[in-house]
């Protein structure tokens, strides 16, 4: 393999984990070669105990499972329920969400409040929940009530499912994938894919796509909305981004994870005066608490708060020798991190019961006295701060600034309050189009290289980029997040960043936020009166691991945006599935899958596409 | 002659008991042998490539087989075009496609069932220790350790090392 990462930060730290003796994903990863055939085409079945099944890939051996189970059927139903998975994940953190805005307006939550009226009244009115006469408190239970509701289901469809365009509702109803409930499909693409029960693998697909609607209209968007409502809507903000963000004379507390609910109250207790004083008293001047992946992007959208990085950096924190604290909640929380911690000083703190972890001390956070436990954790690192072996401490120097915060409301305010400006940029070409670079780090990818090059590719070629999660954090590292940056964007793109004064690529958040690039695109398409699947705008995962992408993959291109995919989805072991995702798609849902590994090459693609669209809505 | 496995000169060794019926050096030999040489490429191929080495399972056991590149090789004997032909300095048995009628004598004189068929093809295809690689795909494959490339001396050695390892033991 080439180069591990083109971030110097994580690769100095490389080297020194290499001195160390300390393994890595990199080396795990490895040690993993050659990974197993049957796995990376998908043609393995392990759903009942007549199995494990697998379809020889070649030809020469079996074709069937013992059930009878083809190619086809094993691989849809893998695919299912990587599906099911990533949805529940985004779903089960919306549940959380909404749970903790329904204890905060009964008053059962310790220094949570409604900090976005103006949200919850639009939200309100969206549910047709009454606001007259009532206090904020009031509403609020009722709507979390609704939302809660959605869950389990009810009533026909989800509700945000309307804030999508008509005609791609219509498409919805067509294929016969509107979601119906949040938890219900996901519980359904398990029921289909136990033992002998769907084996059509285009039966399977589109319930795929229905199960990651109902996350990326359903429970990826009551996790934005009610973030929102909670903690308030982002708005453009400033902050500093890699792991130079640690400081050597302050107590380092990085939160890792996904989740705002516990680490706004720990950005909030390191701030309380005895703490401080505290850390003083320890030998440290102040305490420093950092973001690492969607954690991070949940801070950093509201707060600017320092993002250590992304998702392969998670590890090299620790190897700095320099962190006191890392305060994990939920997902993509390498269990290799305890062990890594156990060569250092680094206490791993655990807190949700959902995610527990060898070898960590486990805080559980509890909402109805939040605080509390915010400060009793961020005391554990301050007490920690002093078994810091000086020998060890190794702080890279890569510190970049970023901007980020683009909310969707945040985005209509930079444009003077409504979306024309935008659409005028796109009508005349300055803007050739719009795409998401969404996703996490892969090491079967260079660290970083897929993100970075794709998004240059882009921008050059006049594409406003928007991004989320990972993919984003590797752009605030590499400077591409600030309004300079227009400078690296074509003559087009470049003059409108600098009359809006935003950058060419738009940090919208963590991973649930992809819903606010959704909540975008049916804007667009609203206002120029077409479907999402006509407008110049594509999606691309370029360095994607999780089940979690998978789901944002599917309800990207289930809403009729083209995605490509830089890694390969195990899927290859059966023609059909990639035929049906690839080409078959376009006649249901206007919209397929491309797997490129090159970003270069993707970049071409996209930009093809573009082209194809802009020419069809007759622009250029 | 020189006798096959002389100094330095590895072979494929099979641990049974490290065997968990997985079939990755299967896989692995079929890509080793395809066109573009990557499991992406080949599952595309038209031609779709075939595996020279077999998992085969009795009771609890499972057991990969492949040509054991015979000292008085059978294949090599009844060959009438010379097709089938040891490589005295690898101490191989090698197949040239080139020469063979397809006719199946190999097939019939193998006391190991390795020989395969390329039935687009028409003829028949065997393990070549992958010539051009350090280590043969289906070794370097096998997650257990059950495959092992081996000098055969070292391969004695091994056993006779655990052998002496379990009397000091006991």
């Amino acid at each position: 393999m080439a180069e591990r990462s083109i971030d110097r930060a994580a690769l100095f730290l490389l080297k020194k984990a290499a001195r160390e003796g300390v393994e890595t994903a990199w080396d795990r990863f490895e040690k993993q070669q050659p990974q197993c055939g049957f796995g990376q085409l998908g043609i393995c079945c392990r759903n009942c105990n007549m199995g494990p099944c697998r379809i020889d890939p070649f030809g020469d051996g079996p074709q069937e499972g013992v059930c009878g189970a083809t190619a086809d059927t094993i691989a849809a139903r893998n695919l299912l329920r990587m599906i099911a998975a990533g949805a529940a994940a985004h779903s089960d953190h919306g549940r959380d969400i909404i749970t903790t805005v329904y204890a905060a307006a009964c008053g059962e939550a310790q220094g949570y409040e409604i900090k976005d009226e103006e949200k919850l009244r639009a939200l309100a009115s969206e549910y047709g929940i009454s606001w007259e006469g009532r206090s904020k408190e009031e509403v609020a239970r009722e709507l979390a009530r609704a939302v809660m509701e959605e869950f389990g289901m009810v009533k026909g469809s989800v509700q945000f499912v309307k804030r999508a365009p008509e005609k791609r509702r219509a498409v919805w109803e067509k294929a016969g994938v509107l979601p119906r409930g949040i938890d219900r499909e996901i519980v359904e693409s398990m029921h289909r894919t136990h033992m002998g029960v769907d084996n059509d693998y285009v039966n399977l697909v589109l319930h795929g796509v229905r199960t990651s609607l109902s996350d990326g209209w359903g429970g990826s968007m009551v996790a934005t909305e009610f973030s929102d409502v909670l903690f308030g809507t982002p708005q453009p903000v400033r902050g500093k981004s890699n792991l130079g963000v640690l400081k050597e004379d302050q107590v380092n507390i990085v939160l890792h994870g996904h989740e705002p609910t516990l680490s706004e109250m720990i950005a909030l207790a390191a701030k309380d005066e005895e703490l401080l004083a505290l850390a003083r008293e320890k030998g440290a001047t102040g305490i420093n608490v950092c973001g690492m992946c969607c954690t991070g992007n949940e801070l950093l959208m509201r707060h600017g708060i320092p993002v250590a990085g992304n998702f392969l950096q998670q590890e090299l924190a620790v190897i700095t020798g320099a962190v006191e604290a890392m305060v994990v909640d939920i997902q993509c929380i390498m269990p290799a991190l305890t062990k890594v911690a156990q060569c250092y000083h680094t206490k791993i703190i655990s807190t949700s019961p959902k995610a527990r972890f060898a070898d960590a001390l486990h805080i559980q956070f509890e909402e109805h006295n939040a605080l509390e436990i915010a400060k009793k954790i961020v005391r554990v690192a301050v007490e920690n701060f002093p078994n810091r072996k000086p020998s060890l401490v190794q702080i890279p120097e890569e510190e970049v600034e970023y901007v980020a915060g683009f909310s969707v409301e945040a985005i209509l305010k930079a444009l003077g309050g409504s979306l024309d400006p935008l659409l005028d940029a796109i009508k005349t070409g300055k803007i050739k189009g719009i795409v998401g670079i969404v996703g996490c780090n892969n090491p079967k990818h260079t660290h970083d290289h897929g993100h970075l090059n794709l998004t240059r590719e882009l921008i050059k070629n006049d594409v406003l980029v928007v991004e989320t999660g990972c993919a984003a954090i590797a752009c605030a590292k590499a400077g591409l997040l600030l309004p300079e940056a227009a400078a690296e964007a074509g003559p087009g793109l470049r003059a409108v960043c600098e009359s809006l004064e935003i950058p060419p690529v738009l940090h919208m958040g963590s991973c649930v936020d992809i819903s606010r690039i959704l909540v975008v695109a049916a804007a667009v398409a609203n206002a120029l009166g077409v479907d999402i699947s006509d407008l110049p705008v594509a999606g691309a995962a370029p360095e994607w691991m999780s089940e979690k992408a998978v789901s944002i993959g599917t309800y990207v291109v289930g809403s009729g945006i083209f995605t490509v995919l830089g890694t390969v989805p195990p899927i290859l072991g059966s023609k059909n599935l990639v035929e049906l995702l690839t080409k078959g798609a376009q006649e249901v849902l206007g919209a397929v899958f491309a797997v490129e590994e090159d970003p270069f090459k993707a970049a071409i693609l996209i930009l093809d596409h573009l082209t194809a669209k802009r020419k069809a809505l007759g622009l250029d | 002659m020189e006798l096959k496995g002389g100094a330095g000169v590895k072979e494929v060794f099979i641990d049974i008991s490290r065997c968990v019926g997985c079939k990755s050096c299967e896989i692995a030999c079929a890509v080793a042998h395809s066109e573009s040489r990557s499991l992406f490429g080949a599952i595309a191929e038209k031609v779709p490539p075939r595996k020279r080495i077999f998992v085969h399972a009795v009771d609890s056991s499972k057991v990969p087989i492949n040509c054991r590149h015979c000292e008085e090789a059978r294949c090599v004997a009844v060959c009438p075009t010379g097709a089938m032909f040891r490589d005295e300095q690898s101490g191989t048995i090698l197949h040239d496609p080139e020469r063979c009628l397809g006719c199946g004598f190999c097939e019939i004189a193998c006391p190991f069932g390795v020989i395969t068929r390329l039935p687009e093809r028409k003829i028949v295809a065997k393990c070549d220790r992958c010539p051009d690689r350090q280590v043969p795909a289906c070794v370097e494959a096998c997650p257990t350790n059950a495959l092992l490339y081996l000098t055969p001396q070292d391969a004695q050695k091994v056993k006779r090392q655990r052998v002496v390892a379990q009397f000091v033991a006991s």
